[in-house]
């Protein structure tokens, strides 16, 4: 590809290799199945992927879990509720006492065989975290499917009929804003304030935070922006809004993505990539390893300039300085 | 001719201090201080430049403007709702000019 010859390399843009600080957040992706297509999707998942984490890799990750202080297990996919074991892990999780969060689609939880899980979540704590891209119905359904817009609704006011989204009920709904085309997202301040007053004028809804996310240049979206000749611009857009400041605070840098095979990654979106982590660290969680993974080198690449452009981005939004880059 | 109104020029806004580095930057303060939020929202200020732009026929600033509002989430819809109010203010402003029309035709006109 032209760009990797003309672009200049992240790490040469950051200044030096990235580093671990700890690991904070378990991300674990249960599978890549999913009953949506979304068109931004970086994983592809659909209804026809097959990658579903055997039960043997999610006792690893328990065990792993009850032997380090990690503070937060993130459950994500695919559709985490599509694994026919998430119920059973989701309460050996919550035994451990830690954060517990599932990021979702929303709308399965309106299917019958699925419905049951928005009392789970309830009856566990569960943090939930529901994607939805665009308070303007057709350019959500656009990005997610015909329907998703209105079904998102829906579950949301499910979800606050049970405390979620309120104040002081320890029921916590945060959602996530991703942009519908080849364009990076504005400061998460201003989006989450034409959020919170939209939905609830329009809807009642409530929630507690808004992540806005910058799309990856990977997997499907990055077919669309390849498809549509949108790339060249995209990638040159957040290089040049590279930023400096959002790098002590990348996600990497406290996070542990653990695939659906048990392999080990410093983000989701090297997961995509097949990018392990690597530089002497241990790549499945079978030869786990505290001090190797913790303060691990980071293996980054062009895609790594999405975490940095502008205000940053992460899972769990905009970045906020949440560790020393030298610790 | 042909290297006016590049789309890589805008690109090249950053660089306008370039020759006059103080004017620049107080310029650049200027920009900075009127568009962040203030009683106006970021959103609203967005809405507002991109009807200017349009008026104004600036395709930089079109360009900014329409990604800006984008990024903020505003719709399709609102985009053009606000150019149509650039519209409407720029045709407003070619028929009250015919007031002056309207007065000589009545001056001269038996």
């Amino acid at each position: 590809m032209s760009e990797v010859i003309t672009m200049m390399p992240f790490e040469k843009n950051a200044s030096g290799p990235l580093t671990a600080c700890g690991i904070e957040i378990f991300q674990i992706n249960v599978g890549y199945r999913c009953n949506l297509e979304c068109r931004h999707c970086h994983i592809e998942a659909g209804p026809n992927r097959q990658e579903l984490m055997p039960s043997n890799v999610m006792e690893m990750c328990l065990a792993v879990l009850k032997a380090h202080p990690i503070d937060v297990i993130d459950i994500t996919g695919g559709a985490p509720e599509m694994h026919p074991a998430l119920p059973g892990f989701l309460e050996k999780c919550a035994s451990l006492k830690r954060r517990l969060q599932v990021r979702t689609n929303g709308v399965i939880l309106l299917e019958k065989e699925y419905e049951y899980f928005l009392d789970l979540y309830d009856r566990l704590g569960v943090e939930v975290v529901v994607s939805l891209p665009h308070l303007d119905m057709k350019t959500t359904n656009r990005q997610r499917g015909e329907g998703v817009f209105s079904g998102l609704i829906a579950v949301l006011q499910k979800l606050n009929s049970k405390g979620y989204g309120h104040k002081d009920t320890g029921r916590i709904l945060n959602l996530v804003h991703n942009p519908g085309g080849a364009y990076l997202p504005a400061g998460q301040k201003a989006l989450e304030d034409s959020y919170r007053q939209a939905l609830q004028e329009r809807y009642g809804i409530v929630f507690n935070h808004l992540f806005c996310i910058t799309n990856m240049p990977v997997g499907r979206y990055r077919d669309y922006l390849q498809r549509t000749d949108n790339y060249e611009d995209y990638m040159a857009g957040l290089v040049g809004a590279f930023n400096p400041a959002a790098l002590p605070a990348v996600m990497c840098k406290t996070t542990l993505s653990v695939g659906w095979d048990g392999r080990l990654y410093d983000c989701d979106f090297n997961q995509v990539l097949g990018m392990t982590v690597n530089h002497g660290a241990p790549d499945h969680l079978s030869i786990f390893d505290w001090p190797k993974l913790a303060y691990r080198r980071i293996v980054t690449g062009n895609h790594c300039y999405g975490c940095t452009a502008g205000a940053g981005s992460s899972c769990g939004g905009t970045l906020a300085e949440s560790c020393h880059p030298d610790h | 001719m042909a290297d006016y109104y590049e789309t890589k020029d805008l690109a090249d806004f950053s660089n306008i201090g370039e020759y006059s580095p103080k004017l620049g930057e107080k310029y650049f303060d200027y920009y900075g201080e009127a568009m962040k939020a203030g009683a106006l929202s970021a959103r609203e200020k967005a809405l507002i430049a991109l009807a200017v732009a349009t008026t104004q026929k600036c395709p930089y600033c079109i360009d900014a403007y329409t990604n800006s509002c984008l990024s903020l989430g505003v719709s399709a819809e609102e985009m053009m709702e606000a150019v149509h109010v650039g519209s409407a203010m720029a045709a407003g402003m070619v028929l009250a000019h015919s007031t002056q029309m309207r007065k000589i035709i009545k001056k001269k006109e038996m």
